[in-house]
């Protein structure tokens, strides 16, 4: 940072910094026309991207008749609020039960794998043990194998479990992820002993200077971890599955890929239903967007 | 790097602990921490996978116990015409496809977005709100809305606009309609995530390198992508390709949902779902998990080999 290129000498950085900016952003008749074409771009896009979303609110307050209708109505004449009330009395379409399913298996393995897997990252990382090496190589190996390509094993050690169409069965076996684990473990690996030594001065063992000294101060970490885990969660798809079989047990993603497949409900429920099922996690997402942001740029998750 | 710390006999500064029983203390704070994980992850990761290399290894009609031993038959038989085979040959053009699609798309839109100033955050926010959409929503929209394959659908529509006639997109096989309706649910899933990944990218590039390749009389634009911000990018590239293919090879949501257990575009996680599910037959499903996860380790050491072990370190 110090040291002035040749070229620049006699400037100091910052100078050269506004420099720069200023080279940039000397506007000039080509400047203006590859910027109107980027933003053009940019728009063209962004209309691309929320298309969906648009189509998802568009057809569930319509009625089937205007979402079958040949020309394409931009947006029903009148907003038909009588489709909640038709999609959450429907006997045929047990919306609720599906959506206290997906919270209770979302928020149950969100919680979970946060506990499980910060304190496994944390003793790799930080307490000296004999064992610490040899347990990380043997989470290290399941990395190479992701969750899904042994659906079918899960599914059998659960089976013997007896845990087909329960909740644990859903929501135990995800927990133990390696790949969570071993982010956990990084993680603290380059959290400042400074502050853990503050803790043991203070006669914390090892347990209090975690719970006392390294989560609270790892807020930022958890949060991206939590919203990821989270929305990975509530998104998941071929393990509830194979697991929850029965209907009591179906999670939303579940339940709604049955009546898209069955196609035995009315257009306007289906995507009045759609349209409930992510409305929490956009709500997550936009609240939220600064911690995603974050963890998916360090971590690179994706369920 | 640091794991060598971790077997040395004396604990590290972070350790101050020199009683005589802090060997003790130590062992129990250890498992205290990571015992539970380490009971789970033998029971509910490596237990199924040696259940289940064991009982590939039988005939399991309707089980799940191994006994009635037939050898390798299970492996002769999906590594035979058939199937499973023609599962990993969908999963191939399936990742053709979508791997490099999804890679120039997202580091576009990354550069696009990091060449303007005013609403970037907006901009930002719109490309990156589908991953908050799960997959069966997803191909519900394209099944039902997009590409119904009716008239009303949003694709028929706006051909006609052109005077062309409907489409059957999800019927059709010559030409393959229906893989244009698979990618493009999948590229608008995955864009925007794989777009904040270059865009970190992106901002760890030192403005200095452009102000010397300015200096130089390097063009912004062509040369300085060429020149600088590609290579630059070369760690990002390499993970972004990894995790999309890894998350092409698992693709199993949109091709179940949107086209069944249809004989012409089958992965091999839709194949294995029937063959286990459907038909019970559990022999075969595991063999073919075990064939299946030893390709994808066998695709991991590689790019550890290639490009140093990446990410992981």
């Amino acid at each position: 940072m110090t040291a002035a290129t040749p070229t620049m000498a006699g400037q100091d950085p910052q100078e050269r910094h506004a420099a720069a900016q200023r080279r940039r952003r000397h506007i000039t008749p080509g400047g203006v026309m590859w910027t109107s074409v980027r933003y053009l771009a940019l728009v063209i896009s962004a209309v691309l991207f929320l298309l969906p979303f648009y189509l998802i609110v568009r057809n569930a307050v319509s009625a089937d008749s205007e979402i079958t209708a040949p020309g394409w109505t931009l947006f029903p004449g009148t907003i038909h609020w009588e489709n909640f009330r038709e999609l959450f009395t429907d006997p045929s379409v047990n919306i609720v039960q599906a959506l206290v399913n997906s919270a209770i298996v979302a928020v149950l393995q969100t919680a979970g794998m946060l506990l499980l897997c910060s304190m496994a990252g944390y003793g790799l990382a930080r307490i000296p043990y004999r064992w610490a090496t040899p347990i990380f190589y043997a989470v290290l190996v399941t990395l190479m194998i992701p969750p899904a390509v042994t659906f079918i094993p899960s599914f059998i050690i659960v089976s013997q479990l007896r845990w087909v169409d329960s909740y644990q069965g859903i929501i135990v076996p995800v927990l133990f992820s390696g790949f969570t684990t071993f982010l956990f473990r990084q993680y603290f690996l380059n959290f400042p002993h400074s502050l853990e030594e503050a803790a043991r001065l203070d006669g914390l063992g090892y347990f209090g200077a975690f719970w006392r000294i390294v989560v609270p101060n790892s807020g930022a970490f958890f949060s991206a971890i939590a919203v990821i885990t989270f929305i990975n969660n509530w998104n998941q798809f071929l393990w509830p599955l194979v697991i929850g079989q029965d209907s009591s047990k179906w999670t939303v993603q579940v339940a709604l890929s049955t009546f898209l497949t069955a196609q035995t409900i009315n257009l306007h429920e289906l995507f009045l239903a759609a349209a409930v099922s992510i409305a929490p996690l956009v709500l997550v997402f936009v609240v939220l967007q600064r911690y995603l942001v974050q963890g998916v740029a360090e971590t690179g998750i994706k369920g | 790097m640091a794991t060598s710390d971790l077997t040395a006999p004396v604990p590290g500064p972070a350790a101050p602990l020199r009683r005589a029983g802090a060997r003790v203390g130590v062992a129990r704070a250890f498992w205290l921490f990571v015992g539970p994980f380490l009971v789970g992850l033998v029971i509910f990761v490596y237990a199924p996978i040696v259940w289940s290399v064991i009982l590939s290894f039988s005939r399991a009609q309707n089980t799940v116990t191994p006994g009635d031993w037939v050898g390798l038959r299970n492996y002769i038989d999906l590594l035979q015409a058939g199937p499973f085979l023609s599962s990993l040959i969908t999963f191939t053009i399936f990742a053709t496809f979508i791997v490099p699609l999804t890679f120039v798309l997202s580091l576009g839109l990354a550069l696009l977005l990091n060449e303007v100033r005013m609403l970037r955050a907006f901009f930002r926010s719109v490309f990156f709100l589908p991953t908050a959409c799960s997959y069966v929503v997803a191909s519900l929209v394209w099944k039902l809305s997009i590409f119904n394959g009716v008239r009303f659908g949003l694709a028929n529509t706006v051909l006609s606009w052109f005077g062309v006639d409907n489409i059957a997109w999800l019927a059709t096989t010559s030409p393959p309609w229906y893989w244009l309706v698979i990618v493009t649910v999948r590229l608008w899933l995955q864009i925007g995530f794989y777009m904040i990944l270059f865009l970190a990218g992106l901002q760890r590039i030192s403005p200095e390198l452009y102000e010397a390749a300015a200096v130089d009389g390097a063009r912004h634009g062509w040369q300085t992508f060429r020149f600088i911000t590609f290579p630059q990018l070369r760690a990002t590239s390499v993970a972004v390709l990894l995790l999309l293919l890894i998350n092409a090879y698992q693709a199993f949501d949109e091709f179940f949902n949107l086209l069944g257990n249809s004989s012409f575009a089958r992965p091999p996680l839709v194949y294995l779902y029937y063959t286990a599910q459907g038909n019970q037959d559990f022999g075969h499903g595991t063999a073919g998990a075990v064939i299946l996860a030893i390709l994808i380790m066998i695709v991991t050491l590689a790019q550890g080999r290639i490009f140093g072990f990446g990410r992981a370190e």
